[in-house]
């Protein structure tokens, strides 16, 4: 009865996308213990977001947005507060819908009718001519990751050159603070 | 209290005021100041290692045995690289331990200067938490911190890097009154609805196990008596990892010997076959577990542990219990006396009965030889000579550990120290220093192996330097023994550089290090010559010359479940062939 026949292993549990926000003491050396955990224990960092939020506190918010298992997230957590200059971490993905946006800028270049479609593909967007010249653009697009991987696809068609993007910074929604 | 003084003098005034008397440490350019601290004065004693290494193992040592921080100093450069292996070790096993290192004078960091290094970017992954002293302002707030981050919580290593001229700057000291950290501040009562809920669970439980760990030493002498408590309330078997050894009692008749890779048939079978698992202060390390998804597999588990992050970590448990054990611990022993438990007399029967079937394969049974010293008939020579006397055993890594751990019996906390997390070969010895140091009417005894001691082996000067008399009980085979042992099991018997030739002959290794040496080759002569080592006041190499190809039993092999436990009796130690089917090749790549 006691020597109970092994259990085929379980199904591996689905792989979810967190977005997590890390308050931290801005010390020397604060960031690289955060994604030195994530490397020296194999966690995945999708991106990375960091400056400092209060001068006079001196603390700076980390924005990562991993991907795991549940149990893996978890565990992601707890080593993260587990660190000394952390304040607190918040699961934005399980305390409600957050906002989350990222900044772009898309360098493009192109004459003729690429450079009209170039443009008008921008005020579709919204995004704003922050350089021209007589052959390029460089446009500053913010919003979903969704919104500016999709304008990236569309200005590749085009005549993209390079895009610089901030990775994703967020906040939760309503009243309540971290 | 507030006072001027220098960087260096706030070193040795902090070590002062935690409590600290003893630290270990070898000089260096980048330390000078601190060290011209420790000369001009005498309540802290300062042992000088020949390694630094052996700095950091004894520091391990002298917290494992005393329950305070060790310290060790080192300079700058190298002597911080090789303090990285203890750090490690400590990180691994929860040991309090702060290092002070040396650095390289402010202006000069970052300039590849003399004996520089990045040394809180080399430790930070093997510290609890370091910092770099860049103000003397900074310097007394940090040393408090870092007493204050070692012992609290999960213990561990910290590292304080302080550069050369902030030695010698002149600041004002202030004492380690009400040290409050700003983000860190552990958590030790546990949630009581949690606790409420497991002692339910508990009172319910058919075949209930409790699974403790290092986690209960850490806690305190008090952890261990409380343990001891609950499992007089209860009647519950216990179990221990290697780290746990002695927080429960062995000679106690609820005693089911240690768990995991080397542990006793009945306590692996127990945890399989248990219906709640208590684990106390443990945190189901791979050694543990075994194959993962075959692990307890119709157990409910309690997990109670200090670190949220060993919580659901590798095993899934049903409640946790974020605290400290002995925290925890009194709140349980209280709730199981509220609850007027009637014990299920039936159901308890049939538990101990089944317990007392698998004892009865008596699991650590070897045959002994005339001519030939058997490793474990050495343990056991060497706990009847000792057991009743104020012995504290240190061990490297390796068969001797496991059989350490298998046939010594303890029956306190504090009495073992091994490197179990890290496995640091070499560890044994310099721990063995910093125990005698703390300790030294003890008897201090480092049973080690004849590959292991030769790693710092160099401490046996350390050892003649200060008077302690440590005995190093080496278990002499000439192989790496479970190196050899794996080589057997996974790779087809092709021995590749486990064996050990040209030892030196260690009775005149002992003498020229000033020591005694004593050999031991048959076993008419063992006891004799173990009354001999006990005796003699002066360090001593003892090499027992042992049966070269014993192995280590039982054995779970890599991925394989507790129920699936290799025995010696299924395995002749010297046909090796018997061996090389027992792990597949997905248990080849776990190790």
């Amino acid at each position: 009865m006691l020597m109970k026949p092994i259990q085929p292993a379980r199904d591996p549990d689905p792989v979810e996308r967190h977005t997590l926000s890390i308050i931290v003491d801005n010390e020397p050396g604060v960031l690289a213990r955060v994604i030195g955990l994530f490397s020296g224990r194999g966690y995945n960092i999708d991106t990375l977001t960091v400056s400092e939020t209060e001068h006079e506190r001196q603390v700076s918010r980390i924005t990562i947005v991993t991907t795991g298992t549940p149990m893996v997230i978890d565990q992601i957590k707890h080593q993260l507060e587990r660190l000394v200059p952390v304040h607190r971490v918040a699961d934005l993905t399980v305390e409600g819908e957050a906002i989350e946006r990222e900044l772009a800028l898309v360098k493009v270049a192109g004459r003729g009718e690429a450079r009209v479609e170039a443009l008008r593909l921008a005020q579709a967007f919204d995004a704003s001519t922050v350089d021209a010249t007589l052959e390029s653009f460089i446009f500053e697009l913010t919003g979903s990751t969704v919104e500016i991987d999709r304008f990236i696809g569309l200005m590749s068609e085009i005549g993209l050159v390079e895009v610089s993007r901030t990775g994703i910074a967020a906040i939760s929604r309503g009243a309540k603070g971290m | 209290m507030q006072r001027e003084m220098t960087g260096a003098e706030m070193v040795v005034q902090a070590m002062i005021d935690h409590g600290v008397d003893k630290l270990f440490g070898y000089p260096g350019g980048a330390v000078l100041p601190i060290y011209d601290e420790i000369f001009q004065q005498s309540e802290v004693q300062h042992i000088l290692v020949r390694h630094e290494q052996g700095a950091g193992h004894a520091a391990e040592g002298y917290a494992r045995s005393t329950g305070k921080p060790g310290v060790c100093l080192v300079t700058s450069g190298p002597g911080a690289t090789n303090a990285v292996t203890p750090l490690t070790d400590a990180l691994m096993d929860s040991i309090p331990m702060v290092c002070i290192s040396g650095q390289v004078a402010t202006h000069l960091i970052g300039n590849d200067a003399f004996q520089e290094c990045d040394t809180v970017g080399i430790t930070r992954p093997c510290t609890k938490h370091n910092w770099l002293v860049k103000r003397i302002e900074d310097l007394p707030r940090i040393l408090h911190e870092a007493f204050y981050v070692a012992t609290t919580g999960r213990p561990g290593p910290v590292v304080v890097d302080i550069p050369k001229d902030i030695q010698l700057a002149r600041g004002v000291y202030t004492g380690p009154q009400n040290i409050v950290h700003k983000t860190y501040q552990p958590k030790v009562k546990g949630d009581l609805d949690h606790i409420r809920a497991a002692v339910d669970l508990m009172t319910t439980a058919k075949r209930p196990i409790f699974y403790t760990g290092g986690g209960v030493i850490n806690s305190g002498p008090q952890a261990s008596q409380l343990l001891r408590e609950l499992v007089k309330l209860t009647g519950f078997p216990v179990t221990s990892t290697l780290m746990g050894l002695g927080a429960f009692p062995a000679s106690h008749p609820n005693w089911l010997g240690m768990l995991g890779m080397h542990g006793t048939y009945e306590a692996n079978l127990a945890m399989h076959g248990c219906d709640v698992m208590v684990c106390v202060g443990a945190r189901f390390d791979d050694r543990i577990t075994g194959r993962i998804d075959a692990f307890a597999p119709t157990a409910k588990i309690i997990h109670i542990d200090i670190d949220p992050s060993s919580v659901n970590k590798t095993v899934q448990c049903d409640i946790p219990i974020i605290g400290d054990v002995a925290h925890v611990l009194e709140d349980m022993i209280r709730l199981w006396k509220a609850a007027a438990v009637t014990p299920d007399k039936k159901a308890e029967k049939a538990w101990w009965d089944q317990i007392q079937a698998w004892r009865g394969k008596d699991c650590l049974a070897y045959k002994t030889r005339p001519d030939v010293i058997m490793p474990q008939q050495a343990i056991e020579a060497l706990y009847n000579a000792t057991h009743d006397k104020d012995v504290y055993i240190t061990t490297e890594v390796g068969q001797h550990q496991m059989w350490a751990a298998q046939f010594f019996k303890f029956e306190d906390p504090n009495r073992w120290m091994t490197s179990g997390g890290l496995g640091t070969m070499g560890y044994g010895l310099p721990a063995a220093v910093g125990v005698q140091v703390a300790h030294p009417d003890s008897l201090v005894i480092d049973i080690a192996g004849d590959a292991s001691v030769l790693m710092t082996i160099q401490e046996m000067s350390t050892a003649v330097q200060h008077d302690l008399p440590i005995k190093i009980f080496i278990l002499n085979n000439q192989y790496m023994g479970m190196v050899r042992q794996w080589q057997q099991l996974l790779h087809g018997n092709r021995l590749s550089h486990s064996y050990n030739e040209s030892l030196p002959d260690f009775v005149k290794m002992a003498e020229a290090y000033g020591c005694v040496g004593i050999q031991a080759t048959r076993p008419d002569e063992l006891d004799d010559a173990i009354a001999e080592m006990i005796s003699v006041k002066k360090p001593v190499l003892f090499d027992c010359r042992v049966a070269n190809l014993a192995n280590c039993f039982p054995m779970i092999p890599s991925g394989r479940a507790h129920n699936e436990i290799l025995l010696s009796a299924d395995v002749d130690d010297v046909e090796a062939e018997a061996l090389e089917n027992a792990i597949d090749s997905t248990g080849a790549a776990l190790v």
